[in-house]
């Protein structure tokens, strides 16, 4: 079983990268399937399924959702085991810009897009600068200019990553990225393993479902900010 | 590296390395260490940044030797493209292409087809430098040679540099914060006189002129593109300019290819527009996925290229009349004399 963890932004172009990606890889006739997490409701698992995709969602609810993806990563290679797969692409949203599913000795991919403006590759967190493979969107609709910056900048945040651009639309790049994604290192459990980086502790009163504001309310994992 | 590098004092890294700032723009306290030295920096970072920054000490300190070795292989000069040779495959039928072309920097080659019969899959090859590896069974060759493959994943080799009619500039920069940001990024030194010059060449292609302080948001369709190939010529660190058509308006094409094939780029163009298509030396058709044939430019087609030109330009003054509210029920006699 192959395993690689891919994150980005919301609305990144994860789902229609990966569908592209694993689209070239079934054409070589392997299984792939893909667990997705987010936090509340997706349509991607019908998107998968409609390219003959074994897909399962996973909704972390008011949990972050990176969180909830440490918690079920190895049930769902016991799921993807049990399906016979080849191949499983967990796809995650990074919400916070700080936590991040990468696991070491796995394939870890970050997928980010021009749009997002050339100063965010400097702020994104480990889900970018622990990644093994940066594949970076929508470059169809910025200029060659922003697209350069853009890479660079990109290469400066995480220098040893190997950093392709694909189009989630047409499809350009894809194939190329699938016969990285074919060099996936194989795992047949992850008991053991280590997440790249630790998340943040979020074990304050509003993690657990705390809703009032004030001082009293406040209690367990809190910081505060300087504001002098 | 870190031998040489940690007992430096932060002040004079950024001296030696100016580049080497953008590793620590984003983290706290530079003002009050740059006396002190890259290890003691490094040493004193506390665990609270770590956690912050979202990566552990030592991995940290291996991105920052890791930023630093990229970045000087940046500067290095890289092997200068003089040519690239396409050895045919085969078509989607999987009849053999039979075809060895190559291509010299400086030279235009016009690919022709329908929408579908393989035209990107033909720039992807040589995007991807195929090897017999791609679904066309494709090789390409650099120089004459078997390429160095890092070409394939490295930012910095990055043979294409794509021109579409779709692009638009996104970011909220004036023209020249925005062609100095990318001659940065190239690490060049003389950046203010490669960004006026930059500036200048746009503006001879543009019709209308445009001011190094208009934000790159609001130049009209042929400005932006005029500075997209102006830029792109002087600063793409590509050796292969891909255009898909260059609209008809606000922008000098001819010049524009002109000024590309000067700075030695090999310029591939996706059009059906007649005058560019003659501009070029060579035209690719693509059928069926394959290349079926090339057929060079001939005298008597570039002899049609002036009577072409002409036609352009009474077309463009009748839609001039059109814009500026006027009538176009009376063509003007000059034009009924070329045809
Ligand atoms: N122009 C362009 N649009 C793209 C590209 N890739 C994705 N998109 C569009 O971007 C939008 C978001 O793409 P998704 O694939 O849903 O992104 P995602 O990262 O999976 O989104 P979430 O799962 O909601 O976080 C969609 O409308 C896509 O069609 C690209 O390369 N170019
Ligand atoms: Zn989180
Ligand atoms: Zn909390």
């Amino acid at each position: 079983m192959q395993l690689i963890t891919v994150a980005g932004p919301p609305s990144a172009g994860k789902t229609s990268v990966m569908l592209k990606i694993i689209e070239t890889l079934q054409e070589e006739t392997l299984r792939v399937g893909v667990i997705k997490f987010d936090c509340l409701s997706t349509q991607d698992q019908i998107l998968y399924q409609k390219k003959g995709i074994e897909a399962k969602i996973g909704l972390s609810g008011n949990l972050c959702p990176d969180h909830f993806f440490v918690s079920n990563v190895q049930d769902c290679l016991l799921w993807s085991q049990k399906n016979n797969l080849d191949m499983l692409i967990t796809e995650s949203a990074g919400l916070c810009n700080r936590c991040s599913p990468h696991i070491r000795d796995v394939m870890a991919v970050c997928v980010i897009d021009n749009l997002s403006g050339v100063n965010t590759p400097r702020k994104v967190g480990p889900m970018l600068k622990l990644a093994d493979i940066v594949i970076i969107t929508k470059g169809d609709i910025v200029s060659q200019a922003e697209r350069e910056v853009f890479a660079f900048r990109v290469k400066q945040a995480n220098p040893s990553a190997i950093i392709v651009h694909v189009n989630g639309i047409t499809g350009q790049g894809a194939r190329e990225v699938g016969q990285l994604f074919k060099g996936a290192q194989s795992v047949d459990s992850l008991t053991d393993y280590h997440l790249r980086f630790s998340m943040p502790a979020a074990t304050c009163s509003y993690c657990l479902g705390q809703t009032r504001i004030g001082q009293n309310f406040q209690m367990g994992n809190v910081r505060k900010m300087d504001l002098s | 590296m870190w031998d040489s590098l940690s007992v430096m004092t932060i002040k004079q890294l950024f001296s030696s390395y100016p580049y080497a700032a953008d590793f620590f723009s984003s983290l706290p306290n530079l003002e009050q260490s740059e006396e002190s030295s890259v290890g003691a920096y490094f040493a004193a970072i506390e665990e609270d940044t770590l956690q912050d920054l979202g990566i552990g000490r030592q991995e940290f300190l291996e991105q920052f030797l890791s930023f630093m070795l990229q970045m000087e292989k940046l500067k290095e000069d890289k092997v200068k493209i003089e040519s690239i040779t396409i050895i045919g495959g085969k078509d989607k039928q999987g009849k053999a292409e039979d075809i060895e072309l190559t291509i010299h920097a400086g030279e235009i080659v016009c690919i022709v087809g329908p929408t579908g019969s393989g035209k990107s899959r033909l720039l992807a090859d040589i995007e991807w430098v195929a090897q017999q590896d791609t679904p066309t069974n494709r090789k390409i060759l650099i120089n004459g040679q078997l390429p160095d493959m890092r070409c394939r994943f490295s930012v910095e080799h990055k043979l294409v540099a794509q021109l579409s009619q779709n692009m638009n500039f996104i970011m909220d920069l004036s023209v020249e914060e925005f062609v100095s940001m990318h001659a940065e990024s190239r690490m060049l030194e003389n950046i203010e006189e490669v960004t006026s010059h930059i500036i200048a060449k746009a503006n001879e292609l543009a019709g209308e002129q445009f001011n190094p302080d208009t934000p790159v948001t609001s130049l009209s369709g042929g400005q932006s593109r005029a500075l997209m190939i102006a830029d792109t010529a002087y600063l793409s660190s590509s050796p292969i300019v891909l255009i898909d058509e260059i609209e008809n308006a606000g922008i000098d094409r001819q010049n524009a290819l002109r000024l590309l094939i000067d700075k030695q780029k090999i310029v591939l163009m996706a059009t059906h527009d007649p005058i560019l298509a003659l501009m070029g030396d060579k035209r690719i058709v693509i059928k069926n996925g394959g290349i079926s044939k090339v057929i060079l430019t001939s005298e008597k087609e570039r002899g049609n290229l002036i009577l072409l030109t002409a036609i352009d330009r009474k077309m463009l003054a009748i839609r001039e009349v059109l814009r500026s509210g006027g009538h176009i029920d009376e063509i003007p006699m000059a034009l009924e004399e070329i045809i």
